[in-house]
């Protein structure tokens, strides 16, 4: 792709100060994010996949700055978020909303739908009059597959997968460039998954926004996405084309994450990677590279060098020594 | 002899003109040391039916209206509160969706596997036997982490004491809620093969609750569907996998995202569930059936067997479907 990247995110890194002792000298940090590099290019999906407490969400909230890294560049169409001071960023927001995981806990459960979608437009400034406002909300509600007279009603009223419709609305609203969503499917049926998935992906190719889609889920993220990242403990481990990514996997993770995906099909013949324990904790990630003590295939040189980000194919970038 | 029978079960909640009712006529069996999974979507009626095979529902709002549910031939909704005290933990124990949630945040995971032991097994509610449990689910360093919060371990470690501690009176049945739900999916093949493997070396009876029909082919005997408080399609679970009969039950099987398809549009299933109360006329299902007739909208069809173990709530589930491309029967791929 050659068009000029909306997102390019340069060896970003957010630290958070970890409290040990009150008179403890040395003072400790989680790696939550530990100089990572990608772009996302103007109506593009790019999913970023890994377990719980590898860095994703934190990676996702911090490319808007909604947490604030601790170094690194992210250049939003070309300019720097990071050098912004807070009313130009908050003017810029109108073009970067975020999608959040949990529909219970992300919308106010004592504002009626019409305000909470409506919100953004007042901050905004989009609208010129009530009616408008009015008019905006329900059309917001049809294009995301709920009714207008439901501007209404409040959130207790809806099932989960209604309440991920609102949510999606709301960022809607703005008309932004890029959406990051945060897991905005893993808790919800397989059934209405599907459906909000089916539904990011027609709004997609309606407005052309961006995405930038965190999930632990590797069969939803390559439904969605042009392109996967693959994240370990803060670093980036492999990424490429999605196609590629989940057909041919070329980092012992990437391929354990695959063979971990549930499948319908009682007679598959593939092999069950099952990775033992947890991810290591990222404040004494293991040296070496990071993944080397549950990696299947480690080598001595595994536990001393950390691999190198390689670019191994056009397009194709992977944190392993043993990756061909 | 089946270790669980559940016969006609009905469970409302409210009384009287108010009475919505959640279970209807459910009746279920699973023998000794097998695996039976509920599989449905939120509001199908199946964390319901789990919880009251040991009568935890609360009642009121709950109201068991009808049905027997028989525990080694002995009438669970008709026993007296001793000996339920005796089978809640004893027979059968539980383990819940959200083990965060269900562990006790201010004692020692140790100390509350101990209480387990103490209430069934006072003689061996001792270190060793914690940690002999704790090792069983696979937690390493057991000694110490007994002495851990339930804090300060990972989701996917406490729901491994969850296990353990539902293990400790050695129960016959475990009921299983979602166990998996809010885990990583790595996670989540560690804890089904986690009880894959407890099932072969304890002999216990598992009853999994769960909407994801990916992770049945892993683990189940047999498979119930359920849909709007009824039982839509049971059936051996390869046999349901590989040719599921239910209209309903091909079109969960389909929404289950799949790494080797092509990138493109989700099967899913339009609509959603119905609200408890609001249920439709005739068929269930069929305001979102695919292949829907004017007549299932007038009369409700039976739990029919149409083939040796199989039962399906359809009774046009031979007939070509209306629009097939939405209602293919998974065709197995290569996978990676």
């Amino acid at each position: 792709m050659n068009t000029p990247p909306l997102l390019e995110v340069k060896a970003l890194k957010v630290h958070f100060p970890v409290e040990t002792s009150l008179f403890s000298r040395t003072r400790h940090f989680v790696r939550a994010v530990d100089d990572v590099s990608f772009t996302v290019a103007p109506g593009e999906t790019v999913g970023l996949v890994g377990e719980s407490g590898c860095g994703k969400t934190t990676l996702g909230r911090a490319v808007i700055r909604l947490v604030e890294p601790t170094g690194g560049q992210i250049l939003f169409a070309g300019e720097d978020l990071g050098s912004l001071n807070r009313a130009t960023l908050r003017s810029r927001r109108r073009q970067f909303q975020m999608i959040f995981q949990d529909p219970y806990a992300s919308l106010n459960p004592r504002a009626r739908v019409e305000n909470i979608i409506a919100d953004a437009l007042d901050i905004h400034h989009l609208v010129a009059s009530p009616t408008e406002r009015r008019q905006r909300v329900e059309k917001l509600l049809e294009d995301v597959g709920l009714h207008p007279s439901h501007a209404q009603r409040y959130p207790h009223e809806f099932s989960g997968g209604q309440r991920q419709r609102i949510g999606i609305a709301r960022a809607l609203a703005v008309e932004p460039r890029l959406i990051v969503c945060d897991e905005p499917v893993s808790a919800l049926d397989v059934s209405v998954q599907a459906q909000i998935v089916n539904l990011l992906r027609d709004l997609q190719q309606e407005h052309h926004m961006a995405y930038l889609f965190v999930a632990h889920d590797l069969a939803v993220v390559r439904h969605i996405s042009h392109r996967i990242l693959v994240m370990y403990l803060g670093r980036l481990v492999e990424a490429g084309d999605a196609r590629a990514v989940c057909q041919s996997p070329r980092h012992p993770y990437t391929q354990a994450l695959i063979s971990a995906v549930p499948i319908v099909d009682p007679d598959s013949k593939r092999r069950r990677i099952i990775l033992a324990g947890d991810v290591p904790s990222p404040i004494h990630p293991p040296g070496g590279c990071p993944f080397h003590p549950r990696c299947p295939v480690a080598e001595p040189r595994c536990q001393t060098e950390v691999p190198a980000w390689r670019e191994i194919a056009p397009g194709r970038h992977v944190a392993c020594h043993l990756a061909q | 002899m089946p270790l669980l029978e559940i016969n006609n079960l009905q469970i409302d909640f409210g009384r009287g003109l108010n009475a919505l009712r959640a279970v209807d006529g459910v009746s279920l069996a699973l023998e000794p040391g097998k695996t039976l999974c509920v599989v449905g979507e939120s509001g199908s009626g199946k964390s319901v039916t789990a919880l009251s095979i040991a009568r935890l529902l609360a009642t009121p709002p709950a109201v068991y209206a009808g049905g027997e549910i028989l525990l080694e031939n002995r009438d669970v909704l008709r026993m007296p509160a001793a000996e339920l005290r005796q089978i809640r933990g004893g027979l059968v124990s539980y383990v819940f969706q959200e083990a965060g949630a269900s562990l006790n945040p201010v004692f020692r995971i140790g100390n509350q596997i101990r209480e387990a032991l103490q209430l069934h097994r006072p003689e061996a509610a001792t270190n060793a036997e914690i940690i002999r449990l704790l090792k069983l689910v696979g937690i390493p360093a057991p000694e110490s982490r007994m002495r851990c919060y339930p804090h300060e371990l990972s989701g996917g470690m406490q729901q491994r004491v969850m296990i353990a501690m539902a293990l400790a009176p050695q129960p016959k049945l475990l009921v299983a809620d979602e166990p998996t739900t809010a885990l990583d999916v790595t996670i989540q093949a560690q804890i089904i093969e986690l009880l894959v493997r407890l099932r072969q070396q304890l002999g216990m009876a598992i009853l999994l609750i769960t909407h994801n029909l990916g992770i049945v082919g892993d683990i189940a005997d047999e498979v119930a569907v359920m849909y709007a408080g009824q039982i839509v399609e049971t059936a051996p679970a390869r046999a349901l996998l590989l040719r599921p009969l239910h209209p309903y039950t091909r079109a969960l099987i389909n929404s289950v995202p799949r790494l080797d398809s092509t990138a493109g549009r989700l099967a899913t299933i339009a609509g959603a569930v119905p609200r408890l109360g609001a249920f439709p006329s005739g068929c269930r299902f069929h305001p979102r059936c695919p292949i829907a007739r004017p007549e299932c909208s007038q009369s409700p069809p039976a739990l029919v067997e149409v083939e040796p173990g199989r039962r399906v709530r359809c009774p046009f589930w031979n007939q070509p479907a209306a629009n097939p491309s939405t209602l293919d029967p998974l065709i197995p791929g290569p996978t990676t």
